[in-house]
């Protein structure tokens, strides 16, 4: 290794082990941004555009502005970028449409404040699919964010900004959403940490909804180390989110000890079966004889509804987002044409201009499933269905400590590819997406990469509020493997 | 013969101090706006918290209503656009609601008459919409109402007439008042009202084509109201016609219906369950402790009443219309035990003095113990019933003793025959014709010689004894 990398290469448990100033982290970080943003075009917002950065005004501590001051904690210094469906107070959150244009929180969402209190710089707000409806990061009112292995390719979405930022190395961690993969594909397509909590985990309070019952905020990040610092962070019980799980919150750092002797490891086989590349295959293969030789115990298991996951996910997601997105009406905040004839047309055009096409496609398939006539025969049936999909794990974790798959079933596609196809991509999403609706934590790290230097993600999946299993066994394989080092050419 | 069915749905704001799913203040009449927060003006990453005093106030309002209490209750999102509704869709109950399949007992002519109680549900208010002009050139926002706690109260159509309608809901404001859980002030828009109203040939079961009448904003309103739309229904039939279905608007001022919308025009409200509240479970103890904390109800201490005090049914009907009154004549019952005059005199001067001043009965300004008194001594004479009245007044006015104002005001009632006899004497000197008048058979001339007397008075003097002194006086002249 080389000793006298640049700061801004390094993990943020590399740098709190190093002897130097913040000043010298952020300006290294800034010149990269300035060296490769234009290449990967990783954010929404660009740290510059906070003003202070490159300028080097060092902030005083104890100013009023939260995010200037550097405070003590366990992410004293260490700068991490937000995705843009993220609430910061002040600070313009778009989830990458034109209808929020403007629009500044007037609150921090309980992740910030969380991230705030334990020290951390907040640099830039990052890229997204809009309102997180994809997985490409091509549906951004930003344009599209490439991926750092490769800038003909898509760096996964939603979360593709915050993945293809740490990649690049243009942050040192970031915050990205999971509706249905949104972190864990890009963390996959980008070679890096991503993970998604046990839903009802991290608090969703000031995370702009996609679908509520799945929507999970959780870290991308260089190695899995830092991954559990920040789950250290932003865990834990919130009385701001009804639906977030008063459970306690371990030290998930304890779990990254390389042990898994007699781990079970189950491997479903509705998964490898068909439409898996042969090189995620090959990948796949290598992971488990890597763990194999660390002692884990492979088993096969069953999902069988594996086969409808894709199905009830576009439903159950689709109707909620409907209905979440129904408050962007031009009324009180964002993007209102003002060329409007009265309330139904100032509606209208605000809608119809301020939305993509995929947030289009998205409300009117949500308002079709909810309609009257149709909600047994969609909604309803998919909430069972979703019921099936969640005992299909239950019972799967009587016999084995966790799961693992592909994250995704190809690698990193060419920009534009599927764009114009929403079927095949909301295919690349399925081996992400049963576990949104089952609630249950996953989480995906680098396991190779293809011919052309694609980075290919493996995915562990542990029992609801297992967190613990995932960094246990992706330690113990990260321990052993090099991928996270093998950095973009950029 | 046709019949008229009824079915209402009440809805009325909970007494909360904080609203449903925030923790902004209900007060009302604040400054447009000064209430609110990114809750509950919906802003993007916002997320409701129950508030648990809403379903507390609920259940009571079910279990009053002898509704069944089921063990899990959801959220649903009701879902259409309105600039009143911060997030396109309001947080309402649906296929599960807080109660339902209850009764309510109302008085009709030869008896009472249960209405079925459909469901009890909460849901949330939105907000209110200020036009500018009469071309409604703007409209502004006011938000400070969206996200009150409502509770909507749904009957079975089995009110028959605009009476029927208008006691049902006098029986469940006084019901709702009792269990202190909101004020049900019509005007002030705590309690809103809407019907379906249809028409049938008597002995029929199958319903009629429905209307829905709403923005009736006073009990009266609901009256007429619905008297209105009846007649218009009747007409319609009554010419071979039929009946459309839609959504009427009264007019308070024109007295009559607009057309709102059609059927055709209805919502599709989409409703699903609400993803970011989860469903409530409640144990038998829950509901057992909250059971526990309803008082008696009008309709028990109705009974009681009439039983316990020997009132007639009409009389313990006006007692037990408002707790607060009802409190009063018991606490008067404990020191004063002719109940029927204490009955009398609470449902006439007492509660005149209450309409005249425009006072809420839960504000009553006169202790138990003063006005019990004044009744003490209007009893043994010591002031006339009239003198009483003005002293009431008085006390309302001051909260002075009425001791303390018989004496300060001098208004004692004469009885001492020697001053009556001064009286007396030149009333009959300067009324010569009237003194003629009654003793050649005009009852009515001694009436006017006594109302002398009083005058003279200011309506101090001892009636009974002016009107035998006087008697006395003629017949021996």
């Amino acid at each position: 290794m080389d000793n006298k990398k640049d700061l801004f290469s390094l993990t943020a448990g590399e740098i709190t082990g190093q002897k130097h100033g913040t000043e010298e982290l952020v300006s290294s970080l800034a010149k990269r941004v300035e060296a490769v943003e234009k290449k990967v075009h990783a954010f929404a917002k660009k740290p510059q555009a906070r003003g202070q950065w490159f300028g080097f005004h060092w902030p005083k501590p104890q100013t009023e502005n939260c995010n200037l001051t550097i405070r003590s904690g366990p992410l004293s210094g260490i700068p991490v970028s937000i995705k843009d469906n993220i609430c910061v107070k002040d600070d313009e959150t778009t989830c990458a449409s034109k209808i929020l244009s403007g629009f500044k929180p007037p609150y921090d969402a309980e992740v910030i404040r969380r991230l705030k209190d334990a020290g951390a710089i907040l640099w830039g707000k990052t890229n997204m699919d809009e309102f997180a409806f994809g997985s490409s990061t091509e549906n951004s009112s930003y344009g599209p964010t490439r991926n750092p292995h490769n800038l003909e390719c898509v760096p996964g979405g939603s979360s593709g900004g915050s993945a293809a930022a740490v990649a690049a190395d243009e942050t040192i961690i970031s915050l990205g959403s999971d509706t249905g993969g949104s972190i864990r594909q890009p963390a996959a397509f980008c070679g890096v940490v991503g993970l998604k909590p046990t839903y009802g985990r991290v608090s969703r309070y000031g995370l702009i909804a996609f679908a509520s019952s799945l929507d999970q905020i959780g870290p991308i990040t260089k190695d899995v180390r830092d991954c559990a610092v920040m789950m250290n962070i932003i865990s834990g019980y919130d009385p701001k989110d009804s639906t977030s799980a008063n459970i306690e919150v371990p030290d998930f750092t304890k779990s990254l000890n390389g042990e898994i002797k007699n781990l079970r490891v189950g491997l479903p086989k509705e998964y490898f079966t068909h439409g898996m590349d042969n090189e995620v295959k090959a990948a796949m293969d290598e992971a488990i004889a890597t763990l194999k030789t660390k002692g884990a115990k492979f088993i096969e298991i069953s999902l069988p509804h594996t086969e409808y996951a894709v199905a009830v996910y576009y439903i159950v997601a689709t109707a909620e987002a409907s209905s979440n997105l129904a408050r962007f009406d031009g009324v009180q905040y964002g993007f209102r044409q003002m060329n409007s004839s009265g309330l139904i047309d100032m509606y209208k055009n605000s809608r119809g201009e301020g939305f993509g096409n995929e947030a289009k496609r998205r409300i009117i398939l949500g308002t079709y499933v909810l309609s009257s006539g149709y909600y047994d025969a969609y909604y309803l049936r998919a909430q069972k269905v979703r019921t099936l999909i969640k005992r299909d794990f239950d019972t799967a974790f009587k016999e084995i400590d966790c799961i693992i798959t592909p994250t995704s079933p190809t690698p990193a596609f060419k920009i534009g590819e599927k764009a114009t196809d929403p079927l095949k991509m909301y295919l690349s999403d399925i081996y992400t997406i049963s576990v949104n609706l089952a609630g249950v934590p996953a989480i995906s790290i680098p396991c190779g990469f293809t011919k052309e230097k694609l980075p290919v993600g493996l995915q562990i999946i542990a029992k609801p509020f297992d967190e613990e299993m995932l960094f246990k066994a992706a330690f113990a394989y990260e321990s052993q493997t090099n991928w996270r080092k093998i950095k973009p050419k950029l | 013969m046709l019949e008229t069915v009824i079915g209402l749905e009440v809805h009325v704001q909970l007494k909360t101090k904080t609203k449903a799913f925030c923790g902004c203040s209900t007060e009302f009449g604040r400054l447009p706006n000064s209430q609110v927060c990114p809750v509950c003006l919906g802003f993007p990453g916002s997320l409701p918290v129950l508030n648990k005093t809403v379903l507390e106030y609920g259940i009571k309002v079910g279990v009053a209503l002898n509704c069944k209490i089921p063990e899990y209750t959801k959220f649903d999102r009701k879902n259409y656009f309105y600039p009143d509704l911060p997030k396109n869709y309001q947080i309402s109950q649906y296929d599960q609601p807080l109660a339902q399949s209850g009764y309510l007992d109302i008085a009709i002519e030869n008896g009472t008459k249960r209405i079925t109680i459909k469901r009890v549900h909460l849901e949330e208010d939105a907000g209110k919409l200020i036009h500018e002009g009469t071309d409604s050139s703007a409209s502004y926002v006011d938000y400070n109402r969206a996200g009150i706690p409502l509770l909507e109260i749904v009957s079975e159509p089995e009110l028959n007439s605009p009476d029927e309608a208008y006691q049902y809901l006098t029986t469940l404001k006084s019901i709702i008042r009792y269990l202190d859980v909101s004020d049900c002030d019509m005007e002030k828009g705590s309690l809103r009202c809407d019907a379906n109203i249809s028409l049938r040939p008597c002995g029929e079961k199958k319903l009629g084509v429905k209307t829905e009448l709403k923005n009736m904003n006073s009990f009266k309103a609901v009256k007429s109201g619905l008297e209105y739309e009846i007649k218009r229904q009747l007409a319609i039939l009554e010419a071979g016609g039929k009946v459309t279905q839609q959504t009427l608007l009264w007019d308070e001022k024109k007295q009559k219906t607009a057309v709102m919308r059609s059927k055709e025009e209805a919502h599709d409200y989409r409703y699903f369950p609400e993803p970011d509240l989860v469903p409530f479970i409640f144990k038998s103890a829950d509901i057992k402790i909250i059971k526990e904390t309803i008082p008696e109800l009008p309709q028990e201490k109705l009974l009681r009443f009439v039983k316990e005090f020997s009132l007639a049914p009409y009389e313990a009907n006006i007692l037990t219309s408002d707790k607060s009154l009802a409190d009063f004549f018991e606490k008067c019952s404990r020191g004063y035990k002719n109940y029927k005059n204490l009955s009398n005199w609470i449902i006439g001067a007492f509660l005149s003095e209450i309409n005249n001043r425009s006072i809420e009965p839960k504000d009553i300004p006169i202790t138990p113990e003063k006005f019990t008194l004044l009744l003490n001594l209007a009893d043994t004479g010591k002031i006339n019933s009239l003198t009483a009245k003005t002293v009431l007044s008085e006390m309302f006015e001051t909260q002075k003793s009425p001791d303390l104002i018989i004496s300060e005001k001098n208004l004692s009632q004469i009885s001492d025959s020697g001053e009556l006899e001064q009286i007396i004497t030149q009333i009959i000197n300067v009324n010569e014709k009237s003194v003629t008048d009654y003793k050649n058979g005009k009852a009515n001339a001694l009436m006017f010689l006594i109302g002398q007397a009083m005058k003279q008075t200011k309506g101090k003097a001892n009636p009974n004894m002016v009107t035998e002194m006087l008697k006395e006086r003629i017949k021996n002249a």
